[in-house]
This record gives C-alpha cells, sequence and structure tokens, in this order.
C-alpha cells in the first residue's frame, strides 16, 4: 500500500529503529573494536537493561529512575563479566571467545527466563510520552518521537566520551593499533574493563529505553544482534560514527522494505550488507587498517 | 526439514493393497478407506497380533510402558502458550498413570496406565519452528519407540507433524493448530485435532460481530503470514463481506515473530476501517495489541480477536481488552456448565497454581481421547485405534458431548464466544473474559471434503 503519506511514516519508523540500532552497535563496535572480541551476548545485554529497568520501575514507578537503573546495572554487570569471564579469553583464538560469549547469553536469557518466566512484561511509557502527537500531515505515538531524542542524547554523551576525554582517545587509538597501544605503556586491561562495561550499557540503556516500544521477552536480544551485526559491518568494524549511520540505514531499509512486502525485510538488509562487503570491505568509515 | 510425499497422492495403490489385506484378515478394514464409512464394530487385540510391523508398533508397546514424544514452544512467540500445553499434556498422563476419576469419566476402560501399560514421555523444545519439531519427533520416534506424538501451537508445525505421523504411522496428537489446513487440505490418516479453527470461528464469531457493529463495515486485519493466519483471515472475511456487507480495506501481513508493528500498524491507522481484526497470536499478539494502542489504532477502531491467546489480557495489560470479541476453545468459567470442566480447572489449580487456560484443556483432552480409543480398540495397533477415533463414538468432556469427524478427523465441538471484561466486574485477578455463548460445532462446520481433506491409507 504506497502512498508518500505512508512512505514519511515508514521513514519515521525506521528513524526509530536506526537509532536504537545505532546506539546498541555502537556498544558492540567499540567493544570488537578495543578488545578484539566478537561480544554474541551483546543482544543478551539489550535484554538484561529491559528487565533490570522493568524491576526499578516496578519498584519505584519512575521512568527516568528505570532508565538510569537499567543502564547502571547492565554496565556493572559488563564489568563484572569483563574481570571473571572474558579477560581469560583475549589470548584465545576468536572461536573461543565467540563460544564462551554465546553461552554468556544463553546462561542469561535462561537466567532471566527462570526469574521472571517467560510471560512478557510490559513497562507503559511515561505520563509525558503516552497518545499520539498531531504533527500536521500524520499522527505519530510521542514517545515512539521522544525515542530519537533519548537515543541522539545518549550518542552525544558517548561521543563526548569517545571523542573529548583521554579515555576515548586510547580507545580510539586502541581501535587503530592496539599493539601500538599497548607498548606505548597504557594499562589496557584496565580501559578493557571499562570499555566492555560502556558498551554493555549502551545495550542495556537502549533495552530499557525500548521498553515501553515492546513488551519484554526473554529472548529479545536475538533478533537484535542479528541486525546489530548488520549495521557493524555496514558502518565499518570498530567505527562509532559508521555504526550511527549503519544503524540510520539499516532502520531505514527494514522499515521502507516492511511497507512493500515485509517478508523481504531481512533479505534486503543482508543486501545491502554484501554490497558493502563487495564494494568497500572494511565498512562505510572503518579504520584503513581494518582492509 | 525432510520432505514427506503427500498421502494424498498415492491413495490408490496402497488402499488396494490395503483392501486385499483386509479382505485376506477377514476384518472390515476397507471401511477405513477414503470413502469414509464406518463400521460400528471394533477389533478383537487378536487381530492385531497377525499384522506386520506398522510404524512403532509393536515395538513401542512391549514393555511395561509405551512413549509419547511431546514437542511444544518452550522459546519463541508462543513459548507462554506452550508452556501450557506441556502442563496439560503433563497433568493427563498423571491422571491417566494413576486412574484419576476425570480420566475415568472421559475414557471409561481405563484403570491404570493406558492397555495397564505405564505412560512415559519426552519433552523438546521446538520454538513454534516446524523443522525443530519434525527433528525432535523423529527422534522420539527412532529412540523412544513412541506410540503417540504430539505438537502444534503453530498450524505450520502441525501440518508438518502431520505429514511426519503419516509417513512414520505413527498417531498424532495435534496440540493448538487453527489452521483450517490442519484437518483440510493437509489432513491426514494419523492425526486428530481437538481443538476449533478458523473456519468454525468465523462462523461462530461473525453472527455476534454482525449483531454488535452492524452491517456494511469497513474492516482491517492483521495477519501473520502462515497457514493459520492466510486460513483464519479467509474464513473470517468471507464470512463477514458475504453475510454482513462488509468491506476488507487492508489486510497486513505480518511475519510471525515480528519484533515490531509499528509498519503494519501505521497502514491500519490510515486505513479508515471501524473494526480492527487482529489474527495475531502469541507474544504477535500481545505486542501488536500494545502497539496499537500506541498508534492511536484502538482508539478509532474496534478491536476483534478471532482466534483467542491464551493469556492474552493478563500480558496485554491495561485492560485493553474490554469488550473485546473472541472465540475460544474453553475459559475456565465453563466450570459452571460443565462438571468435567470443573475437576479439570480443580485438579489443574491445585497442581500449577493458577487456572488452566485453553490450550491445556485442549491437550489434556486429546490425551485423554487418546488413551479412551486405545482401551476401545483393545490395542496400539494404530489402524485399529484410528478404526476406534473413526467410529463416531460421543465422548465426554470439559465441553460436553463431542465426537471426531470420522472424514476429516476433526473433533465436533462447541466453540465458545468471549468477551473482555471490565476491571470492575472481574471477581478474581484471573476472571478476564465473560462467556457470551457456548455454540454447538456441527452447524459452524464446513462440509468434510470443502477444504480438500483426503485422508490417505492407515497401514
Amino acid at each position: 500500500m504506497f502512498t508518500w503519506g505512508n512512505l514519511v511514516s515508514q521513514m519515521f519508523n525506521g528513524l526509530v529503529l536506526g537509532a536504537l540500532l545505532a546506539l546498541i552497535s555502537s556498544g558492540l563496535t567499540i567493544i570488537y573494536g578495543t578488545l578484539g572480541v566478537l561480544n554474541l551476548a551483546h543482544g543478551a545485554m539489550f535484554m538484561v537493561g529491559g528487565y533490570a529497568g522493568y524491576l526499578v520501575f516496578e519498584g519505584t514507578g519512575s521512568f527516568p529512575l528505570a532508565i538510569l537503573g537499567g543502564a547502571l546495572f547492565v554496565m556493572i554487570l559488563g564489568v563484572a563479566i569483563e574481570r571473571l569471564i572474558i579477560r581469560h579469553f583475549y589470548d584465545r583464538p576468536p572461536e573461543d571467545q565467540m563460544l564462551v560469549t554465546f553461552g554468556l547469553a544463553i546462561c542469561l536469557v535462561e537466567l532471566v527466563r527462570f526469574l521472571f518466566g517467560s510471560l512478557s512484561k510490559s513497562v507503559p511509557p511515561p505520563a509525558w510520552g503516552q497518545g499520539v502527537t498531531q504533527l500536521g500531515f500524520m499522527l505519530y505515538p510521542t514517545y515512539r518521537l521522544a525515542v530519537v531524542g533519548i537515543v541522539a542524547l545518549a550518542l552525544g554523551a558517548l561521543y563526548v566520551v569517545l571523542y573529548r576525554t583521554r579515555l576515548g582517545m586510547i580507545v580510539r587509538a586502541g581501535i587503530e593499533d592496539a599493539v601500538m597501544v599497548d607498548s606505548l605503556g597504557i594499562n589496557v586491561f584496565r580501559i578493557f574493563m571499562v570499555v566492555f562495561g560502556i558498551g554493555a550499557m549502551a545495550a542495556g540503556f537502549a533495552g530499557i529505553v525500548n521498553a515501553p516500544v515492546v513488551s519484554l521477552s526473554p529472548d529479545m536480544g536475538e533478533a537484535i544482534l542479528v541486525q546489530t551485526f548488520v549495521v557493524v559491518v555496514i558502518g565499518g568494524v570498530g567505527s562509532f560514527p559508521g555504526a550511527i549511520l549503519g544503524g540510520l540505514i539499516a532502520g531505514q531499509i527494514l522499515s521502507i522494505t516492511s511497507m512493500i512486502n515485509p517478508g523481504y525485510s531481512y533479505v534486503m538488509l543482508f543486501a545491502a550488507m554484501t554490497l558493502v562487503l563487495l564494494v568497500r570491505p572494511r565498512g562505510l568509515f572503518g579504520p584503513r587498517s581494518r582492509d | 526439514m525432510k520432505t514427506t510425499k503427500s498421502s494424498a497422492g498415492e491413495p490408490l495403490a496402497s488402499r488396494r493393497n490395503f483392501l486385499r489385506q483386509a479382505a485376506v484378515a477377514g476384518a472390515g478394514v476397507g471401511a477405513l478407506s477414503s470413502a469414509g464409512l464406518t463400521s460400528g464394530s471394533f477389533f478383537p487385540s487378536a487381530w492385531a497380533k497377525d499384522e506386520p510391523p506398522l510404524g512403532t508398533w509393536p515395538a513401542g508397546s512391549q514393555g511395561n510402558s509405551v512413549f509419547i514424544g511431546i514437542s511444544v514452544p518452550r522459546t519463541g512467540p508462543y513459548a507462554v502458550q506452550g508452556e501450557d500445553e506441556l502442563k496439560g499434556y503433563e497433568l493427563a498422563i498423571e491422571h491417566i498413570n494413576s486412574g484419576h476419576p476425570l480420566i475415568k469419566a472421559i475414557s471409561p476402560k481405563t484403570t491404570k496406565g493406558v492397555l495397564g501399560k505405564e505412560v512415559k514421555f519426552g519433552v523438546a523444545d521446538d520454538g513454534a519452528k516446524p523443522n525443530n519439531a519434525v527433528q525432535n519427533i523423529s527422534r522420539f520416534i527412532s529412540e523412544n519407540k513412541a506410540v503417540l506424538m504430539t505438537g502444534g501451537t503453530s498450524s505450520a508445525v502441525a501440518v508438518a507433524l502431520n505429514k511426519l505421523a503419516q509417513r512414520e504411522k505413527v498417531l498424532y496428537a495435534v496440540g493448538i493448530s487453527g489452521s483450517n489446513d490442519t484437518t483440510g487440505k493437509d489432513c491426514v490418516r494419523y492425526g486428530f485435532r481437538e481443538c476449533f479453527y478458523g473456519e468454525t470461528a468465523a462462523n461462530g464469531l461473525g453472527p455476534v460481530l454482525l449483531k454488535t457493529f452492524g452491517k456494511g463495515k469497513k474492516a482491517a486485519y492483521l495477519t501473520p503470514d502462515y497457514t493459520y493466519g492466510h486460513t483464519v483471515q479467509k474464513s473470517m472475511s468471507e464470512y463477514l463481506n458475504k453475510n454482513g456487507g462488509w468491506t476488507t480495506v487492508t489486510n497486513q501481513v505480518s511475519p510471525l515473530g515480528a519484533p515490531d508493528f509499528s509498519s503494519f500498524l501505521l497502514n491500519i491507522a490510515n486505513s479508515g476501517a471501524d473494526v480492527f481484526l487482529n489474527i495475531n497470536w502469541g507474544r504477535d499478539a500481545v505486542l501488536s495489541i500494545q502497539q496499537a494502542k500506541q498508534f492511536g489504532v484502538l482508539a478509532k477502531q474496534k478491536l476483534v480477536v478471532p482466534y483467542q491467546v491464551p493469556f492474552l489480557a493478563p500480558e496485554v495489560g491495561g485492560n485493553l481488552m474490554e469488550g473485546v470479541y473472541a472465540a475460544t476453545d474453553f475459559w475456565w468459567t465453563l466450570q459452571d456448565k460443565f462438571p468435567l470442566a470443573k475437576m479439570f480447572v480443580e485438579a489443574f489449580e491445585k497442581k500449577y497454581g493458577y487456572k488452566p487456560e485453553w490450550g491445556a484443556n485442549a491437550c489434556y483432552l486429546q490425551f485423554a481421547f487418546w488413551a479412551n480409543f486405545v482401551e476401545t480398540a483393545g490395542t496400539f495397533y494404530p489402524p485399529a485405534v484410528i478404526k476406534a477415533y473413526e467410529s463416531g463414538q460421543k465422548l465426554q468432556s470439559t465441553v460436553g458431548e463431542v465426537y471426531f469427524r470420522p472424514e476429516d478427523h476433526q473433533l465436533v465441538r462447541p466453540v465458545i464466544i468471549v468477551r473482555g471484561k471490565k476491571a470492575a466486574d472481574m471477581k478474581g485477578k484471573e476472571d478476564f473474559w465473560d462467556v457470551v455463548d457456548v455454540l454447538p460445532g456441527e452447524p459452524l462446520m464446513q462440509k468434510p471434503d470443502a477444504f480438500g481433506c483426503n485422508l490417505g491409507p492407515s497401514t
């Protein structure tokens, strides 16, 4: 059902989805870029963020506290996981790293299922975000519009950390050339821990911000993980701006294809990824060193 | 998935063979052919002993116990409903093995176990994916010599298992499956369905909708993209358009397990429809209804759920189901009407701590019926058990007297029409629905051959 009005509304949908994907993917991409670990538990972090925020919301009734609680919890969880598990895998082959993070994802999903059951949980949008907003040419759910703003703020904060702090400088240098950073005498282990925490937090934050849009279920992270990988490949592994652009592109592809034929939305997404891999293997903004 | 040849394509040669064997055996097995005739008499158990091995017979029933292979979704979009089904199965097995009065009311010949053998079972998760379900059940058949298999929740799974059952010659008690195809074009001799389906839902709910909303309305559908969604949508829109002059302004087809329904809901919001019929199921139904609220669809359009989803009201929350009409298989307040429903609800709640939803009821009944027909046949030999199923024997159940239609193996059973209660009217935290009507099943069903059912041979 193609109309111009419809196309514009779908592009709004794509923007909301794309913003979320951008945030989650930035977490994944800085972890991979810095630590060299492909974190297959990243989708589970997204899910845990949603559930942790849900608990805080149930306890306090405050949505801002839920966002804060959900994001902080996942950051602490990320730090703990890095210290207790991931750290022992830096010198192991990539297959081992993938297996351990994959196993971790299964454990987290099943733990949440055990604790919360399979019945999906919902977090209502905050009072100011309920209802629809008249945009002149169409109606759109207010909270979804707010998601774009909230995510933009979070990405802005991440930008400041990565581009305006010493930590960020080290992280970016590490993505370009980890060996050199190490040989400059920087304590990479501490940096790794912080990066893993921040990366996980990005996913957890997205999880709770997204909770009023979808209902929470233990396996919600699986689909998002796949999309996130595609975003990272399109944007360029390790690239923060790449993750943002890749996320926005992926959001539009998924949304606009859904309007025409939803069955093809994933096909188009992977087609775009294949195209990028063929034409520009390091992705749109991938560091040259990764060619 | 391994492909199997449709039984519908090869009936002649094997049927001839079959008839010849039957003649030699001197028994009226010919009645099993697709002509659909039934003779009232059953086989003496001695008859089966002379037959060559068939499927898991006799290997599966030679010991002190028999095995049932259960495949349910415990993950994915239908996980919640799968767990409820599993509880129904487990309670039935417990009752069969202990000779519980409820089982005896449904299966009068049952003492303890089935034909004196203890029932054991294995459970596997299929995530509502046909491939996984076929693998799970194939393993139960080859490793455990399962004498009965079950699975469903998704009709795509049910159709795949139908084919597996027919190929492997193992009886299949269909779990939840709402597609017309399950006992229609994809029906098999070895599969039996308890629950209501698209056509009976449409013919049951349709008149209620016309009475409530009037004629000449505009309808928007949100349809999951597989056999269940397509057949329910077709039955529903055909009824409303033909009998009420309704028009379908949009039919949005969404993939099973979609993470977000906003694209489809935007189209529905802009469609100008009066009534929004959401055929989605499981978590997809929960999510799409919550999002419909976000997009303002529920403020403008009346929501209808043609094929009711267990746990929908508590999962959706926010009292969004108030005043919503749905067709269903069972609701626990039917205990006021049917004594066996009361026994079932009480036994279930005692064991699991909540009121059973319709999936648990359907699955409990399926195993109870199977126990009854094996006891009636006096043997586990599948063709004899099938013959018992096809005898038209009246069965007592939690929804009154029911029977299996011999031509397509569909249970003839009432369809329950429910309406979501106001929060203020709820007499307890699980009192979500008012039972508006209990409609006899037979007038709601299509002619047995209308959906192209050809059962195929039993041997």
